[in-house]
């Protein structure tokens, strides 16, 4: 199949960037969308042309390093499933698709389609860790049963691949999942009792000072987030953090 | 043994550089040599001979490895004599279940004031990289940690499925840690070092505590408590898992310990960062080069110890289901700066993979292992069946169950299809390269739901007393079952591929997805570099020739969080009143421009071809030559090409943009030329290793019935391969192994 | 705690919930004029409201600084947002997952202010001269005969204008009443569905209402 690709092209964070056009014929339907891009850089680079840079890693859908804003949604068309896993059986012979890199205040463009995610890291610096040492002596795993409804729950929060694609679909740039998920996978949890007012106060600060946007519960990053984390925790993070704040 | 304490006469000294006892009293006297005097005669040590050597060689031809192994002939002088291996693998004395004890016990501490003395660099963040840098941070040293990727999550631990091993025993189902350290060793064929072994399952126990001390969410039952599943080639439950995802939740655990860390300043994070040089000063490792992927600039960092836990080398494949970025090079640098590297040839191919699809493809994507526990691996008996499947005029379900070969429950009816997988992957390549493999690339073989969910259907339409001759209604039920227990791996094969495994056997093929060797290291995990590490799938010593499911993360979590912490104290111990290291020398000058030569060449050669063009020629001849079955015809021809395919890729490798830029093409180009070299040695390391055992098999080495046939009177050793310069060959040394508390048996799946 | 994003949509969202139960009393109230009895119950409670000192002096302030804090958090964290996107898509597909209401809540938030600003230019400016400014005598049974005079003298234009507010409205109300106690953190199923049902029999009373009383006095005329 032949596409007609409009891409996003910027040379650094400093300089301005504009949409490419290239044409691609040859597109098969197996392709994933990332080998869809390979394909197009092996044909510029056989041509001597930069090839367009692009966030990617593990191409099985976990370790959050792809974040393609296709055709005006993150991770394209398809739900729950990250541009890695994107196949082009899900496009048209003949479509334009854009491809544009997440954007956000917070989330400053590196190069073409790269944009620094690192914003994520000190949100969770700030606090989504339980503090226990390596010591060997912790108690045994066994010693505080969890019941496996709180457990689960904790792991749907896990799940989170901090790829960015709640802050990318979200109108205000929220990064409201993102930070709700880590907090939520603690708040279930005893291990994460401790620590768990200032946690929550602590996370939400950073997340703020990074410039992300405030949350309208609009719901777009719940349904464009690859691993369908819920925007109930985002509520259970409004309610974690009401309840610090009072007490505090 | 101390390098830098060994002391040589002038005799001695001006024998092993080759030059006159003139030229020797000469430096000394211009006070270039360093010497003390011992009873009026000049003594000479290491640290002084190998700063001398280092400054006083012109730049552009010091290839630092020549000095290394000078050096190390000297010092080993006595051991060659021996023919002994040149390195102690310190392994305690004692019996097996009390070395670790033991030797924690004896070994060097450094106190907590010195600690924040000492600075140790991290090189990659997966399992064993985050986890050792938490914990060294928690212990009190400036720790500096240093991944390819744009943050340390993304290392490719997280994409582990299955579990974690642990010798808990929730079960009662006769676990122990001696279980698990023999099930290991087994698992392994007997080629990894026992007491290593024994540690593992030790520390196994802890593993868990500490996990779900940090908050990660294991899998439980109704009661509350931590549920475990059961894994290939095993006869107990030790598995702990967190659905598919136990690699992210373990590496996510070990992420948030490092946050921890980094929110007290205690480790200092260096994102988007690749190692280009390990830097050595007076015969220890004391620092990196790495360049900034962002700037392109290239960096100095200084530090008491390397730590290298960058992974495994399965790229060298090109296809794998190794992440696009795992690369050999942090790992292949301390190579060829006298580190040894082992077992380069073993390497595990795992049998249910997602097939290529097409001449595009990047990657492959792996499905868990506990497909194997209900699914049916078979082909079709007749090849015009075969034909007519590829024509696309016969379904896989038209074919009558006596015309379908099921070869693993043929050939091994003990085990059928849980065999291990270095089995499983065999038999599907000798059923494909007899002619019957499923899909157009000649390279699939089926593995079939349909009797597991009638069995399930059934199973269910008894127990809530509905019809079970309804065949509609036993398939609906049994389909569910296997929704429950598969959902997300069908789901993935369905995105991927197009086809509905619930209607439609899967196809799947062996992949690329392990390297059990690695590079050498001790029982303190130190290589033959002082001072610099290596750990989790990075090093060698655990898994023998084939790894058991549910290992590696169990692996790098161990060395990560209880054995390098501690082992390293040994070694710093002689550190605390070194002080800071200065990053202003002529050993980062050089280890620098070195780097940068390199970098320069690939941007200044105009060559015709991307990097990957190569990588994906280096791929073939190693899938081809040296993949899961090799022999010695096949891999001196897959030298002799790799040696072509090196010389075509310097003259021809074109590498667009800038040095000082973000610059993709330029980072692969740096890592696959390690491949290239590490491709090479790996064949002959596979071509030395006369012997079937565990992922090596040979065929020259085999049974009647077609089996491994593994030789322990001429093989049981390490496979340590000394660098000896880009042009000559590399040195074998054979570090024997010696097993105390495991009877070296044959391993039968029949 | 308010200068945080959380705080800040706290504040919206009890702000919202004020509102909202004024909303509630002011269709109750309104509901009465629908009662054939010429206006005698509506007369009785608007005369109340509207002389009674606790009403006047104290919860119409309230209600007046409630609106306002509404609407100046409002823009603020409109003009917040918008700035946490520096550099803004080519392509957005802003539909994916998100309702128009929930994405255009500034857009029914300033019709629904317009309307206000014509609302109390209608009723409430009239009424403050009537009282503090004229200073006329009180009668407590002008305020029906008031009421379909508006709406007759307003025609169909006013008409119209009224629904369409009443229709935006019925849009804020249903992304904005769940999405308030999203933002205090409550998320019991049954409770959004209430919520969306809310968002649709308010409005609809209103323009039932004002609709009701345009065509009486349009064909008593």
């Amino acid at each position: 199949m032949k596409l007609n690709l409009k891409i996003w092209r910027q040379k650094n964070k400093d300089s301005k960037g504009k949409v490419h056009d290239y044409e691609l014929d040859g597109v098969e339907e197996d392709m994933s969308f990332l080998e869809m891009l390979d394909f197009l850089n092996n044909k510029l680079l056989n041509e001597g042309q930069e090839p367009v840079a692009f966030d990617h890693d593990c191409r099985e859908g976990i370790c959050g390093s792809c974040s393609l804003f296709i055709n005006g949604v993150a991770h394209g068309p398809e739900r729950g499933t990250t541009t890695c896993q994107l196949h082009m059986r899900k496009f048209k012979d003949g479509e334009t698709v854009y491809v544009e890199p997440f954007r956000a205040k917070a989330f400053p463009v590196i190069k073409d389609l790269i944009v620094d995610r690192s914003s994520f890291d000190r949100i969770q610096q700030a606090g989504a860790y339980i503090s226990v040492n390596t010591s060997g002596n912790t108690q045994d795993a066994n010693t505080i049963p969890i019941p496996k409804h709180n457990a689960d729950e904790a792991f749907n929060a896990a799940t989170c691949i901090g790829c960015g694609a709640c802050v990318a679909s979200c109108k205000n740039s929220s990064a409201m999942l993102f930070t709700s998920a880590k907090v939520s996978q603690f708040s279930l949890l005893p291990q994460g009792q401790v620590e768990r007012e200032s946690r929550v106060l602590n996370m939400v600060n950073q997340m703020d000072l990074e410039g992300f946007g405030a949350c309208t519960n609009t719901g777009a990053c719940e349904a464009q987030c690859p691993k369908g984390i819920s925007v109930k925790n985002i509520a259970r993070m409004n309610r974690e953090y009401l309840l610090a704040s009072v007490k505090k | 043994m101390d390098n830098g304490l060994k002391m040589f006469s002038i005799n001695e000294l001006a024998e092993f550089l080759n030059v006159s006892k003139k030229t020797i009293r000469r430096h000394i006297a211009s006070g270039k040599i360093e010497s003390t005097k011992v009873g009026g005669v000049h003594r000479i040590s290491m640290n002084s001979i190998n700063s001398f050597l280092n400054i006083n060689k012109d730049i552009a031809q010091v290839d630092a490895n020549i000095n290394k192994e000078l050096l190390r002939k000297a010092l080993t002088n006595d051991a060659h004599k021996k023919n002994l291996f040149p390195f102690e693998s310190r392994v305690p004395e004692g019996k097996m279940e009390d070395k670790w004890n033991n030797h924690k016990r004896k070994i060097n501490l450094v106190s907590p004031a010195n600690k924040r003395l000492i600075d140790v660099i991290v090189v990659g963040t997966g399992l064993a990289g985050a986890s050792a840098s938490a914990t060294l941070a928690e212990l009190g040293y400036n720790v500096k940690s240093f991944c390819f990727q744009d943050s340390s999550r993304r290392a490719h631990s997280i994409a582990a499925q299955g579990g974690i091993n642990a010798a808990k025993n929730y079960q009662g189902d006769g676990d122990s840690v001696y279980r698990l350290f023999y099930d290991t060793v087994k698992g392994g064929d007997y080629r990894s070092r026992e007491a290593n072994v024994h540690r593992l399952a030790e520390v196994s126990t802890n593993i868990i505590d500490q996990c779900v001390a940090q908050g990660v969410p294991f899998a439980r039952d109704y009661g509350g408590l931590l549920d475990n599943r059961s894994f290939g080639g095993v006869l107990v439950s030790r598995t702990f898992y967190a659905k598919g995802q136990t690699g992210q939740q373990l590496l996510l655990g070990a992420y948030s310990a490092m946050n921890r860390q980094v929110n007290r300043g205690k480790i200092k994070m260096y994102a988007r960062h690749e190692m280009l040089e390990l830097v050595i000063v007076g015969g220890k490792a004391r620092g990196i080069i790495a360049r900034n992927l962002i700037t392109g600039k290239l960096e100095r960092h200084s530090a008491h110890a390397v730590v290298i836990a960058s992974g495994g080398y399965g790229n060298v494949f090109f296809l794998s289901t190794n992440a696009m970025g795992s690369n050999v090079t942090a790992a292949w640098k301390i190579h060829k700066k006298g580190a040894y590297f082992a077992n380069p040839c073993f390497t595990q191919i795992h049998p249910t993979c997602i097939p290529v699809s097409g001449e595009n493809q990047s990657k492959l994507t792996l499905m868990s292992e506990s497909l194997r526990n209900d699914g049916r691996i078979w082909v079709p008996k007749k090849k015009e069946d075969v034909k007519k499947i590829l024509e696309k005029k016969l379904k896989p379900t038209d074919i009558d169950e006596s015309d379908r070969d099921y070869y693993l429950e043929r050939r091994y009816p003990a085990f059928g299809n849980l065999v291990p997988r270095d089995v499983a992957s065999r038999a599907a390549k000798e059923r494909c390269d007899a002619g019957y493999g499923v899909n157009k690339t000649g390279e699939a073989v089926y593995l079939d739901f349909q009797s597991a969910i009638l069995r399930y259907g059934k199973e269910q339409a008894y127990s809530k007393g509905l019809d079970v001759k309804n065949n509609s209604l036993v398939e609906k039920l049994g389909k569910e079952i296997i929704k429950q227990k598969y959902g997300n791996l069908f789901e993935m094969y369905e995105k991927i591929t197009d086809e509905n495994p619930y209607e439609t056997p899967m196809m799947i093929y062996p992949a690329v997805h392990y390297t059990m060797g690695g590079v050498w290291v001790d029982y303190n995990l130190m290589t033959t570099v002082p001072g610099c590490y290596a750990i989790g799938e990075a090093n060698f010593s655990d898994h023998g020739a084939n790894r058991l499911g549910a290992s590696a993360l169990m692996q790098g979590l161990a060395d990560g969080y209880f054995v390098l912490p501690y082992t390293i104290g040994d070694y710093l111990s002689s550190d605390i009143r070194t002080g800071k290291i200065s990053i202003d020398t002529k050993e980062f000058e050089i280890a620098e421009k070195e780097a940068l030569r390199k970098l320069s060449f690939f941007i200044d050669n105009k060559g015709s071809k991307p990097v990957d063009y190569f990588h994906k020629k280096l791929g073939r001849i190693m899938w081809d030559k040296c993949g899961m079955s090799r022999n010695k015809l096949e891999l001196k021809d897959a030298i002799l090409e790799i040696k072509k395919l090196k010389k075509d890729f310097y003259k021809n490798v074109f590498v667009p943009g800038e040095l000082y830029d973000y610059n993709e093409e330029l980072a692969k180009a740096g890592r696959v030329a390690d491949f290239i070299e590490l491709g090479e040695l790996f064949a002959r390391d596979a071509l030395e290793r006369e012997e079937s055992c565990g992922g090596h098999f040979r065929e020259e080495h085999q049974t009647k019935e077609g089996e491994a046939l593994r030789d322990d009177e001429n093989f049981n050793f390490v496979s340590a391969w000394e660098f000896k310069g880009s042009e000559s060959n590399p040195m074998l040394h054979k570090e024997k192994l010696i097993f105390d508390s495991v009877e070296l048996k044959s391993r039968s799946y029949k | 705690m308010f200068n945080s994003s959380i705080g800040r949509k706290l504040i919206m969202a009890l702000s919202g919930v004020f509102l909202i139960v004024f909303l509630t009393q002011h269709l109750v109230i309104n509901l009465t004029s629908l009662i054939p009895d010429n206006g005698k119950v509506f007369n009785f409670i608007s005369h109340f409201m509207g002389n009674n000192p606790v009403v006047q002096f104290i919860l119409q302030p309230i209600l007046i600084l409630g609106v306002m804090i509404h609407f100046i958090m409002g823009m603020y964290l409109e003009v917040l947002n918008r700035r946490s996107r520096q550099t803004s898509y080519v392509v957005y597909s802003g539909k994916s997952g998100a309702s128009w209401a929930s994405r255009n809540m500034i857009i029914s938030g300033l019709v629904i202010l317009s309307f206000l600003i014509m609302h109390f230019y209608d009723f409430w400016v009239p009424e403050m001269v009537y009282k503090y400014v004229e200073f006329n005598p009180l009668d407590e049974n002008r305020y029906f005969h008031e009421l379909q005079e508006k709406f007759y003298k307003g025609g169909v234009v006013k008409l119209f204008l009224y629904c369409v507010s009443f229709v935006l409205l019925g849009l804020h109300l249903s992304h904005g009443f769940s999405s308030s106690l999203q933002s205090m953190g409550i998320t019991r199923g049954p409770i959004k569905i209430a919520t969306k049902f809310f968002a649709i029999i308010v409005p609809a009373g209103f323009i039932i209402i004002a609709s009701f009383h345009y065509f009486i006095t349009t064909i008593n005329h």
